[in-house]
């Protein structure tokens, strides 16, 4: 039986493109942890002998839907789950063709850390950074960088620390402060779960041994105070007649009962008088704890309100910056109004001015064709029918990060990263 | 510096809650599916959770197919009791007089399928535009793409092409007239999690979920519950024994696992050196390769 106290929750994304092995990997990880249960495995065995391969295709364990079994392809992200005794892991699995910008970005949103993958035969290649720098985008703080098909280069050690090297001066773009290199091979088990005894000459852990240890901890913002709320809790009972608890996630800092706050847009000031929870007031929350706060004052507070330190506040604006992904078949129509939704708080806007769309294979700015169609990431400024409190996505993701919608349809057309 | 980590069941509790409250903040006519099941024990749970000390702001959706195990209709009226909330039974019996659904008939007929039928005229007679459900994305293949909120169409359908994209905590339930979501705050947990959760929380379960003796009987790989809404063949013989029920749905195709665990921590044990998972025992997903898929587009939970 699992500690389940002591255990930590890693959120990681997966990225690579066809034929890399990603599947396979993460067949592998599940198959090697004993994830994998018989009859899932069973199925995978009778599949693998109907298409006449003469190995278990661990990469079936994993495709989902009748469509993508029909081509042979992962068309969306998809969420798979393991646990070692020493911690949950998540993994949004994403597609890597080119046309799925969008699922990455999407699987990246919520990761702790991403997997790329390299075929060892192929090295670095375009995909390998398009998807390194979406991770830079998204601020993934780890990447992993698996050097993959070790088996089909003779576990050379040459191929390996010439990938290595390549990677390192591509990387010195990015905004990703730890970078992990492993040569693996996910078909045969070489450093993905145990060690290989094929390649002596690296020194480094498997792969689960850096998933299971790597300090994820500080990825959380734990300085700036913030809280949105996100639903009123006024019981009218006997019992709690004049409760008055604003519900909602911290998105950052630490809050403690008598802290001095400030509620905004009003900016009224108050004190916490508690916070709490099913199972009592606790002494101190923060992200990403779920609790409800009162206040010492009566105040009028809605959804859509954040509830902040006077000393430390986000920045309040109608004109914002963003980093945009275009997520949507139809293109960016330059004039509509868009919704917008941003912590809890919902708005409209619209796009004002296209700066410049970034090559996401080199970083480039192209400043000359501002048509933004799905896929496409650009620096844009919009302006907002009401202010946001917001921080820089870099800052706080929770904070920094926005949806736009379609009025029309009601789709999510894109998303935003507030610089 | 503090140590500021929430252990992962912690975390995952926070994720689900603030799922629940987004649900009551952004729909009109919420309400949580309750099947009876663990996974819908747990929700009704954390909904209790996310709204104290205000009782839950919507109802519970009982589907009845009439096969119920009476334990199941026992514990819900209870749980109803004791949250003080609003239940709403749709049943399949009323969905087969009205002729809106026909009943299978043969040694595998299963009133599974009518319930969606049954689920989709409750969930419009009562105006219903965010139904919760315990699903979980490790149950079943089909289920791994899906998201947290599941847009359906005016015909309650699910298209799995034509998903929005659910980016950081951002959860758009914005819709035109006539759609309605299907929402699914537990999709990050799995069975394990749930098990470990209901530990830690000592949620109380139906007696169902540990050791009885039953009357049972075999079919290919399942042990079926002997009941009058199964019809056995002649070489399927009843006998007395030791079992326990993984997941609890329908009479007619729930199966169980030979067992004499007798407390969550028993379960917990088992479920650890388990090699079948737990849909591996329910009859109506081993119809196809694609039963699951099937069926959810359909408007299926």
């Amino acid at each position: 039986m699992i500690d389940y106290k002591k255990n930590e929750l890693l959120r990681f994304t997966t990225a690579g493109s066809v034929d890399d092995g990603k599947s396979t990997l993460i067949g592998r990880l599940l198959y090697d942890s004993k994830s994998i249960f018989e009859d899932q495995l069973a199925a995978v065995k009778k599949s693998s002998e109907y298409k006449g391969l003469d190995y278990v295709d661990l990469s079936l364990l994993t495709d989902g839907l009748k469509a993508e079994r029909e081509q042979s392809i992962t068309i969306d992200v998809a969420y798979r789950y393991f646990s070692t005794p020493k911690r949950k892991f998540i993994i949004a699995d994403t597609p890597g063709h080119i046309q799925y910008t969008r699922n990455m970005v999407t699987g990246a949103s919520t990761a702790n850390l991403a997997i790329i993958l390299v075929d060892a035969r192929h090295g670095v290649v375009e995909q390998t950074c398009r998807h390194s720098l979406i991770a830079s985008l998204l601020k993934i703080n780890h990447i992993i960088l698996c050097i993959n098909k070790m088996d089909l280069v003779n576990y050379d050690r040459e191929i390996y620390e010439k990938i290595v090297e390549d990677y390192k001066a591509f990387a010195s773009k990015l905004q990703v402060k730890d970078i992990h290199f492993i040569p693996i091979s996910a078909l045969l088990g070489d450093n993905v779960v145990d060690r290989s005894e094929r390649m002596d000459w690296y020194e480094g852990s498997t792969l689960l041994y850096l998933l299971e240890n790597i300090h994820i901890g500080s990825d959380n913002n734990h300085i700036d105070c913030r809280f949105p709320v996100q639903y009123v809790i006024r019981p009218q009972s006997d019992l709690h007649h004049d409760y008055r608890g604003y519900a909602g996630r911290i998105a950052g800092g630490v809050f403690k009962p008598g802290d001095e706050v400030m509620i905004l847009p009003s900016g009224f000031t108050s004190k916490i008088k508690s916070i709490d929870t099913y199972e009592g007031p606790v002494e101190e929350a923060f992200a990403p704890m779920s609790v409800t706060i009162t206040l010492e004052d009566d105040i009028d507070i809605s959804r859509g309100d954040m509830i902040v330190r006077s000393h430390n506040q986000p920045v309040t604006g109608q004109d914002i910056d963003l980093i945009l992904c275009w997520l949507n078949n139809k293109p960016v129509n330059p004039s509509a109004k868009y919704l917008l939704m941003h912590t809890t708080k919902d708005a409209r806007a619209i796009i004002k001015e296209i700066n410049y769309k970034i090559d996401i294979n080199t970083l480039h700015r192209i400043e000359d064709d501002k048509d933004l169609k799905m896929n496409d990431i650009a620096r844009v400024r919009i302006r907002t029918t009401q202010p946001l409190f917001y921080d820089s996505y870099s800052r706080n993701r929770y904070t920094g990060s926005l949806i736009l919608i379609d009025e029309g349809t009601k789709e999510t057309v894109a998303a935003g990263m507030i610089i | 510096m503090e140590n500021y980590n929430l252990n992962y069941l912690k975390e995952l509790e926070a994720e689900s809650i603030f799922v629940i409250r987004e649900v009551a903040a952004q729909f009109e006519r919420p309400a949580l599916l309750f099947s009876g099941g663990k996974d819908s024990i747990i929700l009704a749970h954390l909904s209790r959770k996310a709204f104290h000390p205000a009782k839950i702001p919507f109802p519970l959706i009982h589907i009845d197919t009439g096969h119920n195990f009476p334990d199941t209709l026992t514990y819900r009226d209870e749980l109803i009791k004791e949250l003080g909330v609003r239940l709403i039974v749709g049943y399949v019996q009323d969905s087969i007089d009205k002729g809106r659904a026909k009943e299978e008939t043969g040694y595998n007929a299963s009133r599974n399928m009518l319930q969606t039928v049954t689920l989709l005229d409750t969930l419009e007679e009562h105006k219903i535009d965010a139904a919760m459900g315990g699903a979980r994305r490790d149950e079943e293949k089909a289920r791994a793409k899906e998201r947290f909120f599941s847009h359906r169409d005016e015909f309650g359908q699910w298209d799995p092409k034509n998903q929005r994209p659910e980016l950081w905590n951002i959860f758009n339930g914005k819709k035109n007239h006539g759609e309605h979501f299907r929402v699914f705050p537990i999709s990050n947990w799995t069975e394990m999690d749930v098990w470990n959760y209901i530990h830690m929380e000592n949620i109380p379960l139906p007696v169902l979920y540990f050791t009885h003796q039953r009357l049972c009987f075999r079919r290919d790989d399942t042990i079926l519950a002997h009941s009058e809404f199964i019809k056995q063949k002649e070489s399927e013989n009843s006998e007395m024994m030791q079992v326990r029920f993984r997941t609890i749905g329908d009479m007619s195709c729930t199966g169980a696992v030979l067992s004499e665990a007798n407390s969550v921590e028993d379960i917990i044990k088992e479920i650890s050196i388990s090699r079948v998972t737990e849909r591996g025992t329910r009859a109506d997903d081993k119809r196809s390769d694609s039963a699951m898929e099937d069926r959810k587009k359909e408007g299926y939970f």
